[in-house]
């Protein structure tokens, strides 16, 4: 037996949240240094996944489809195993989670510290417990249940993975603040505690309707096992009536849509990410929410082909509503990282609208979009976070003129802008261009109405830029000091990565175009032919 | 020498990147690496130029396949890039024109402390302009074309603290993305139709699909190059664009980047070809601008503003030409460097009286500058000369033949009415050009102390500038005639843009004589109205057009309307919506699932033992559910 890459790749990051939970109260800073060497062993895991896997290996078998797999019973007498295994999809998410949590670890590093003013009694993340330590190890422990659910072949693991996910995530929004907000403390404590309790429920129940579905599939198939599935199925020993199909499908989907988001399930996350600091902000919707989206790639189009596409033209509908409306209240919004958050959900409409245009270009680009996406949110969050550090506010009218006096930031702030508007040249375009190309190839009205996101994402955008950078200087603003070396540390790498992957996207796509192509066959799609092509 | 072509663009991106990454250590030098990439970037372009002109004819067009953008199934994008003879013209004129502006700058911006930036910009300008014209496919002219307007809005915001500034170069990127819209849904169309977006592949599929999916593709590439090409209806960036500092106004919004459009339709000549309603659109929105342009540029009296309203005008005639098909193609681009020259060089006498009139804009308070800036004055009256369309000058060799094509629209009643605005436009030309020349070179000193006492003390403006206004001066002067000895310029791009020669409905020494009458008629006008009667200080109330034409004939109070008003209106309502009635209709279906919402409700006034609570029951939950499972 092989050494069990993935396992470890998911094992590191939470041996390092329980390493860095053990760190003694008093040493927070070798805390933050031991979460940072976890995060980065990680990665370099992650890495070696994402090149020891093979894209190209010919899939003979439906085993074949999930390289460096391992396959362990687990509760024995229901069925369920310990089983992962990595295809072109999962290793692009792998490696964006494991590429982002460093980067969140970094640009939290002062995020729990406790306060020093001798009032930290009344401060909520300063109770009882070691708020830094506690910190840093929440977030190591989502990083391993993410990692292990893009991994997980087995969908009941996955769903345990999928619903334990929200613990951590729930104490990292209700536990943590940027102290930033306009009422004082206790408000703003209420005010955390109403998000973290509305992610958690409506997660939780999303959770729940899955569980329903998952017991559902076993009922009908007899395993949880994604390739014992599709072995079955491909023996035509899988048969499934059809209104059973729906029902499992919208079971899963529902709980995809909430994670995602979809509208209208999409309430709780402005709500999450403009109370949590900003890089739990960037680890829900970089990371966290990015499980939604990939599970719609690989479990409702996988196990439900058929309802799948009975189900597309609602959820289209869905996605372009996601996309405007996502993108006009981003537009109406005041608070900077409420507004970012608006903006992903408009940008996660694309998401979705790019996987049920099933087509190569779509679903490709889908995921890409995923990874673009991650980058960009990330790299514009994190600026706006050390912003919202320094002025100790989140509304957009107590800013303006900081280009003024801190011009670095200012410029990595119109960079992680000009990606979120997915500006021609920067990462994000590409995603966005073949995801509107896969959809107009296969439904032109839907891809030409959305295009609207391309005025709307610049509006909203290059509003914020303009009330917050430009302009006379303001006058808390006028002591603001620019980036320091942390931080630019945290910014240079991602402007970096969105620029060579919006210049040269090629090793994702080669990554995530077989897998996408393995998927198109599951629901017997194939990529409408050319106009010229067909008549001839 | 194929392997030269990327270096055109390599140079200046590398200025842009070495100048945004250095910091403040190359603030001494940072405007001197710009320009010297600049004229790097020209070099290479000349070298290619005397390389191109040495080959036969059939052998001009280049190659260079630097790799694979995107490769995903069918749709396969590359950075490639093509030169043949209509994108050689362009890098000459950009390279050329460009870094004639960056000498400018480096006296225009000596005193700006953020000078390494607008050099890195500028260069940063360059290198996404070349892309725009060297692209061999779409989609990477996608990448140029966003670049100039990233780069345009860099530029028309430098003076960031101004909120004007900032807030019309948000408008103009805001506009330009509309005709984004139109750019991305051409390349869709084009990738389902025939399956690639290359120039190459399309040229050759043009034939083999119907007119109907080519008219569309049409209009959505006349849509991008209206809002490129500052055309109505997405005009209404372009006057505001004058924020810049006046050598972008030059560069950017006078020579090239706004002449996009027109690139891009040429480029297009065989999609357009074959689809005569998208080309008859085409004219219509050149001739509709055109006019449009000229009426505004009648009533500014912003220098600036009555520039751009020229410019809007002057495109509007490339656009109209580049609309004529096969008869109009070679002149539209013919115009367009004329163009460069004259206009570019417009903008830079303008600045440089701005330069000596402490940045006043305004011509009613100019007057008899002649005495104090001799150069600038000479070089703006050739380059006046040249835009009115003065006999032997280079408008004159240029717009003329646009006229001469329009009239030779058909047969008909179409190439009357086009022929005939073509003409009307050269008269009202004339008008607001001498208008602009009187005003501020002529006439009695109209300048005051400002309310601090300080007056300006107008003087001709250094080396560094004047030397470009003169270069310019003599492309103003001689281009167009040489461009026309044999008729030399037309069979150079007839190989890319074809060329039939235009038969006009009245006979060509009628339609040159009464140009040559309707020159004269505006510009004795202006004379009268503005020579002969002093101008006064504060403008009069005006006339309703003028009134209207002030206010860029009311585009931007509709779009306020409209457009602002009802977007506020409607994101504010939804923010509504979204907080009172989606949160609330999901919380309450949700209440079916156990009463969350009242829950919810209760624990926004929770504490740490919330947390707690719900935290149990979250967990409970999860073990009562696996629980349940091993039951089963």
């Amino acid at each position: 037996m092989s050494f069990p890459l993935l396992t470890a790749t998911a094992a590191l990051p939470a041996v390092g949240a329980i390493a860095t939970a053990a760190v003694p109260a008093a040493r927070r800073t070798a805390a933050k240094w031991m979460a940072l060497l976890f995060s980065l062993a990680t990665l370099v895991a992650a890495l070696v996944v994402v090149f020891r896997f093979d894209p190209d290996k010919v899939v003979n078998s439906p085993a074949d489809r999930y390289q460096l797999a391992e396959s362990h019973a687990w509760i024995a007498d229901f069925g369920v195993r310990y089983e992962l295994g990595v295809d072109g999809i999962g290793a692009a998410l792998l490696g964006l989670t494991a590429l982002l949590v460093p980067f969140v670890v970094l640009a939290g590093w002062h995020d729990a510290d406790p306060e020093d003013d001798g009032k930290s009694k009344e401060s909520v993340a300063t109770g009882r417990w070691r708020p830094t330590q506690g910190f840093f190890a929440l977030i190591l422990m989502v990083e391993a249940m993410v990692i292990l659910s893009f991994l997980a072949t087995d969908v009941f693991l996955f769903y345990i993975l999928f619903e334990a996910m929200l613990i951590p995530m729930y104490f990292l929004i209700g536990g943590f603040g940027d102290k930033a907000g306009a009422h004082g403390e206790k408000e703003a404590a209420t005010q955390r505690s109403y998000a973290a309790v509305k992610f958690l429920l409506y997660n939780l129940v999303g959770g729940l309707i899955m569980l329903a579905a998952v017991i559902g599939l076993y009922v009908v198939g007899g395993t949880f096992s994604l390739t014992e599935i599709a072995e079955a199925r491909a023996a035509g020993n899988f048969e499934m009536a059809t209104n059973t199909e729906r029902l499992l499908f919208l079971g899963f989907f529902f709980a995809f849509a909430v994670k995602a988001p979809l509208w209208p399930l999409h309430t709780w996350l402005p709500n999450a990410m403009g109370e949590a600091t900003a890089p739990v902000a960037v680890l829900i919707t970089a990371v966290v929410d990015k499980v939604g989206t990939f599970a719609m790639l690989r479990f409702c189009l996988q196990l439900f082909p058929n309802a799948s596409e009975w189900a597309t033209p609602v959820i289209l509908a869905l996605a372009l509503v996601s996309i405007v409306y996502g993108a006009l209240l981003a537009v109406g919004q005041r608070d900077i990282k409420r507004l970012i958050a608006y903006a992903s959900i408009s940008h996660f409409g694309f998401i979705i609208m790019g996987i049920f245009a099933m087509t190569s270009q779509g679903q490709s680009g889908a995921t890409l979009y995923m990874v673009n996406h991650g980058i960009s949110t990330a790299a514009l969050m994190l600026v706006a976070g050390f912003l919202i550090t320094r002025r100790g506010s989140r509304l957009i009218a107590d800013y303006g003129g900081v280009q003024k006096v801190a011009p670095i930031l200012a410029g990595t702030f119109l960079v992680g802008s000009l990606a979120t508007l997915s500006l021609p040249g920067l990462a994000p375009f590409v995603s966005e261009f073949l995801v509107l190309v896969g959809t107009f190839a296969r439904y032109p009205v839907v891809g030409i109405i959305a295009t609207v996101g391309i005025v709307l994402g610049a509006l909203y955008t290059l509003v914020l830029y303009q009330r917050t950078m430009t302009g006379p200087v303001k006058e808390n603003v006028r002591t603001m000091p620019d980036l320091r070396v942390r931080e630019l540390a945290v910014v240079a790498p991602l402007i970096a990565l969105l620029i060579f992957l919006g210049v040269y996207p090629k090793p994702v796509t080669d990554l995530v175009n077989p897998a996408v192509d393995q998927t198109l066959s599951d629901v017997q799609k194939q990529d409408p032919e050319p106009e010229v092509e067909a008549a001839k | 020498m194929e392997n030269l072509i990327a270096l055109l663009v390599a140079a200046p991106l590398l200025g842009a990147a070495v100048l945004l990454c250095g910091g403040r250590r190359l603030d001494r030098v940072g405007h001197v690496i710009g320009t010297a990439l600049a004229f790097a970037s020209f070099g290479i372009a000349v070298g290619l130029f005397v390389d191109m002109l040495g080959r036969s004819t059939e052998d001009r067009s280049l190659h260079q396949h630097l790799f694979s953008w995107i490769p995903v199934g069918g749709f396969q994008a590359d950075i490639a890039f093509q030169l043949d003879q209509l994108s050689m013209t362009f890098v000459l004129l950009i390279t050329g024109v460009g870094s004639l502006i960056h000498v400018y700058s480096m006296g225009y911006m000596e005193h700006d402390e953020r000078r390494r930036r607008f050099f890195a910009y500028l260069n940063l300008f360059l290198a996404a302009m070349l892309i725009l014209v060297i692209a061999d496919n779409y989609l990477l002219l996608y990448v140029g074309w966003e670049g100039v307007g990233l780069a345009s809005y860099l530029l028309i915001g430098f003076w960031q603290h101004k909120p004007s500034a900032a807030t019309a170069a948000k408008k103009a990127f805001l506009v330009n993305r509309v005709g984004d819209i139109g750019l991305s849904i051409a390349i869709m169309l084009m990738f389902t139709t025939f399956g690639t977006f290359a120039f190459g592949g399309v040229l050759e599929a043009t034939g083999e699909t119907g007119e109907g999916k080519l008219t569309a593709i049409g209009l959505m590439l006349l849509l991008a190059a209206c809002g490129k090409s500052a055309q109505v209806p997405l005009q209404s960036w372009l006057g505001d664009a004058m924020e810049g500092p006046t050598p972008v106004s030059a560069l950017i919004h006078a020579a090239t980047m706004v002449t996009a459009g027109v690139y891009l339709i040429v480029r297009s000549g065989t999609i357009f070809n074959a689809a005569p309603d998208a080309q008859l659109a085409v004219v219509i929105v050149g001739a509709v601008t055109l006019l449009f342009g000229a009426i505004v540029g009648c009533a500014k009296d912003d220098i600036k503003k009555a520039l751009a309203g020229s410019t809007m005008s002057q495109i509007g005639y490339m656009i109209m030409a580049a609309g004529l098909g096969p008869i109009g193609y070679a002149f539209a681009i013919m115009h367009l460097v004329t163009h460069g020259f004259f206009k570019a060089g417009l903008f830079l006498g303008a600045g440089s009286v701005m330069h000596g009139m402490n940045d006043e804009v305004d011509m009613r308070k100019y007057g008899g500058l002649r005495k104090y800036m001799p150069v600038t004055f000479v070089t703006f009256g050739l380059g006046y000369l040249a835009i009115i369309g003065f006999p032997g000058l280079s408008g004159f060799w240029s717009k003329d033949k646009i006229i001469e094509a329009a009239f030779a629209y058909d047969d008909g009643i179409r190439g009357w009415i086009f022929g005939g605005v073509a003409l009307l436009g050269a008269g009202i030309t004339a008008f607001y050009m001498t208008r602009v020349m009187i005003m501020t070179f002529f006439g009695e000193k109209r300048w005051q102390p400002d309310a601090a006492g300080n007056e300006p003390h107008p003087h001709e403006s250094p080396k560094s500038m004047t030397i470009p206004m003169i270069v310019l001066a003599f492309g103003s002067v001689f281009a167009g005639g040489l461009f026309s000895l044999n008729e030399a310029f037309v069979k150079w791009l007839e190989p890319v843009t074809e060329f039939h020669h235009p038969h006009p409905v009245i006979s060509v020494p009628a339609i040159t004589a009464s140009t040559v009458v309707v020159l004269l008629l505006g510009a004795g006008l202006a004379y009268l109205q503005y020579g002969r009667r002093p101008v006064p200080v504060t403008p009069p109330k005006g006339s309703l057009l003028t009134r209207a034409a002030r206010r860029d004939l009311l585009q931007d109070d509709f779009n306020h309307v409209v457009l602002v008003r009802g977007g506020e209106h409607l994101t504010r309502s939804l923010v509504y919506v979204d907080h009172s009635l989606v949160d609330g209709v999901v919380n309450g279906t949700a209440a079916g699932f156990g009463g969350l919402s009242g829950r919810l409700r209760r624990l926004q006034n929770g504490f740490a033992r919330s947390y707690a609570v719900s935290m149990f029951g979250g967990t409970a939950i999860l073990i009562a559910a696996t629980l349940l499972m091993r039951a089963v």
